[in-house]
């Protein structure tokens, strides 16, 4: 019963702030309602016991996703009065896009339930933790394609790096590497003299 | 509707149960906020001593009550919001930086299976809740509406988001030794008989020394403290900040320092178990919950040690020591972890159940 308040609550804010993305004129506001989205959206999947779903949502895209992604909508210089600009002459397309996805979202529902199959029993509620069970498919039945998907991963990640990574000549940089590495004595004399009393009636 | 009505009213039936339950969760809060207040004047007191100084000694004996002192000021003072400033982020960012840091608390067991939440995907969650920390930070710097706040959140977000993926790499190979995500079958797994060689700082000892050096970045102390640098940007993202706002970021901190203290000694330094453990000595070799806080106070002591020892890092000095020394380090040491695991190089202790 509990449950049922709590996903409809959650399930209120995560419209409501869903709705709030695509309509808020500030775009740091939008990006904000966004996390919540992703952080109700964890919530529900908590609830269905998906903890690991849910949880893993909120490292990724709350922890670190949305972060970079504010990082970048905070310095950008957007005038509110710009961004309504221009709302007309894109209507059309965006109807006509949004009809179609629509359209086949539906149609793949339709399909769906002409063949519907019971649900079976969820493996994950059987092996205890959702966690645990996750890992063993992933790393047993499904070993080659997390690898895949792992090597995907990586090869992007180098192109990325490749792409941002440009050798400037005539700058001068410092290397911190070298820098580390100084030594005391390269830097600093320590010198050894002996100590002495200011004379009587001098102040010191 | 009938069925709405029959929801609404068993709510209200198991309203008396509910308001326990948030009062029970409530209930840890008290002693960690004096705890922070207490740690506050250790602080002090052990930089004076370092310093060679006093410290706060005039409210109070040893100036213990100083500390409170300090918190009725703050709670006194007028908050002012600056000119133009996003007022309801403005507000909201601290209490965003405050709700995660008392969150994690939920699951941080202080003896076997006692915790406030006995979750199977405990660590999962302690990870979740410190990487929502940011959002304060980045916040508070945005809706302040001044240069030096703005500048401050930006070098916290990008410090935060780069030690976070060494701190879970470390976390990472905790798990691999372990196999259980649930924070009492990890301090389990470190019980044995040779005393505090069976603890994973042992065989994980890099990932432990990465594990607190990226606790302190993550928790934005010295000598990563850029984000605040009075001797650059003033105090950073909270410098607009006054009175009670600025009071509950300092809890915020601080409390964020203390359950990284627990969880370093939950991870790496086998929690409530005696360091003596198996060696037959009585009470000095029983588990208890006084061995978890003697060695979470002494890594919070570490917290304060580094801040009176070492100078500052530059920033390209941090962003070089996060992802080209500890995230290298932290990759090669999951593999020996998963090969101490394969091999049975470390054993793990009984009580596990993965």
């Amino acid at each position: 019963m509990t449950q049922q308040i709590l996903f409809y609550a959650f399930a209120a804010v995560l419209i409501a702030s869903a709705l709030a993305v695509i309509t808020l004129k500030n775009s740091v506001h939008a990006a904000l309602s966004l996390v919540l989205t992703f952080f109700t959206a964890a919530g529900i999947w908590i609830l269905a016991e998906a903890e690991f779903l849910g949880l893993a949502l909120i490292v990724v895209y709350v922890g670190a996703v949305m972060v970079l992604f504010l990082f970048v909508v905070m310095m950008l210089d957007i005038k509110p009065e710009s961004m309504r600009e221009g709302f007309m002459r894109f209507l059309p397309a965006g109807v006509i896009v949004a009809a179609v996805m629509l359209a086949e979202m539906l149609s793949l529902i339709g399909v769906k339930t002409l063949q519907a199959v019971p649900l079976p029993e969820n493996p994950a509620a059987a092996a205890g933790s959702n966690t645990a069970w996750l890992g063993q498919a992933l790393f047993t039945k499904f070993l080659l394609p997390f690898e895949i998907a792992a090597l995907i991963l990586t090869v992007a990640l180098i192109a990325a790096v490749t792409l941002t990574l440009r050798k400037r000549s005539g700058v001068r940089t410092q290397k911190p590497g070298l820098q580390v590495l100084v030594q005391r004595d390269e830097r600093l004399r320590v010198v050894r003299m002996a100590s002495e009393t200011p004379k009587t009636g001098e102040s010191a | 509707m009938d069925s709405l009505i029959a929801l609404l009213n068993n709510f209200i039936a198991q309203w008396p149960t509910l308001s326990l339950v948030i009062g029970l969760i409530a209930l840890p809060l008290l002693p960690l906020i004096i705890s922070v207040a207490m740690y506050v004047w250790w602080e002090r007191k052990v930089i004076g001593w370092m310093h060679v100084r006093m410290g706060p000694n005039q409210i109070g004996p040893l100036g213990l009550a100083q500390a409170f002192a300090d918190v009725f000021k703050l709670l006194f003072k007028e908050i002012t919001v600056p000119e133009k400033a996003s007022s309801f982020l403005f507000y909201l960012a601290p209490l965003l930086a405050l709700v995660p840091a008392m969150a994690a608390w939920a699951v941080v067991p202080i003896g076997d299976k006692l915790a406030w939440s006995n979750a199977n995907a405990g660590l999962l969650y302690l990870l979740a809740m410190t990487s929502l920390g940011v959002y304060g930070i980045i916040l508070a710097g945005w809706a302040s509406n001044s240069k030096y706040a703005f500048l401050g959140a930006m070098r916290s977000a990008a410090q935060v988001v780069s030690y976070e993926i060494a701190m879970g790499m470390a976390l990472v190979s905790v798990l691999i030794l372990c196999g259980s995500l649930n924070l009492s079958d990890i301090v389990n797994a470190q019980a044995g008989n040779k005393g505090l060689f069976d603890w994973f700082w042992l065989p994980l000892l890099p990932m432990f020394v990465i594990y607190f050096v990226s606790g302190v970045a993550e928790t934005n102390r010295a000598p990563f403290d850029v984000a605040e640098g009075e001797s650059e940007i003033v105090a950073g993202f909270h410098v607009e900040y006054s009175g009670s706002a600025f009071a509950i970021f300092f809890l915020a901190e601080y409390a964020n320092m203390i359950l990284v203290a627990f969880l370093a000694s939950v991870l790496f330094l086998g929690g409530w178990l005696s360091p003596l453990q198996g060696w037959g000595l009585g009470l000095l070799s029983a588990p208890g919950w006084w061995w978890l806080f003697a060695k979470a106070f002494f890594m919070a002591f570490l917290f304060l040690w580094f801040r009176a020892t070492f100078p500052r890092y530059r920033y390209d000095q941090i962003m070089r020591l996060g992802w080209k020394v500890f995230i290298p380090i932290t990759i090669a040491w999951t593999f020996v972890a998963g090969c101490l695991a394969y091999f049975g190089g470390v054993t793990i202790g009984p009580g596990v159940n993965p």
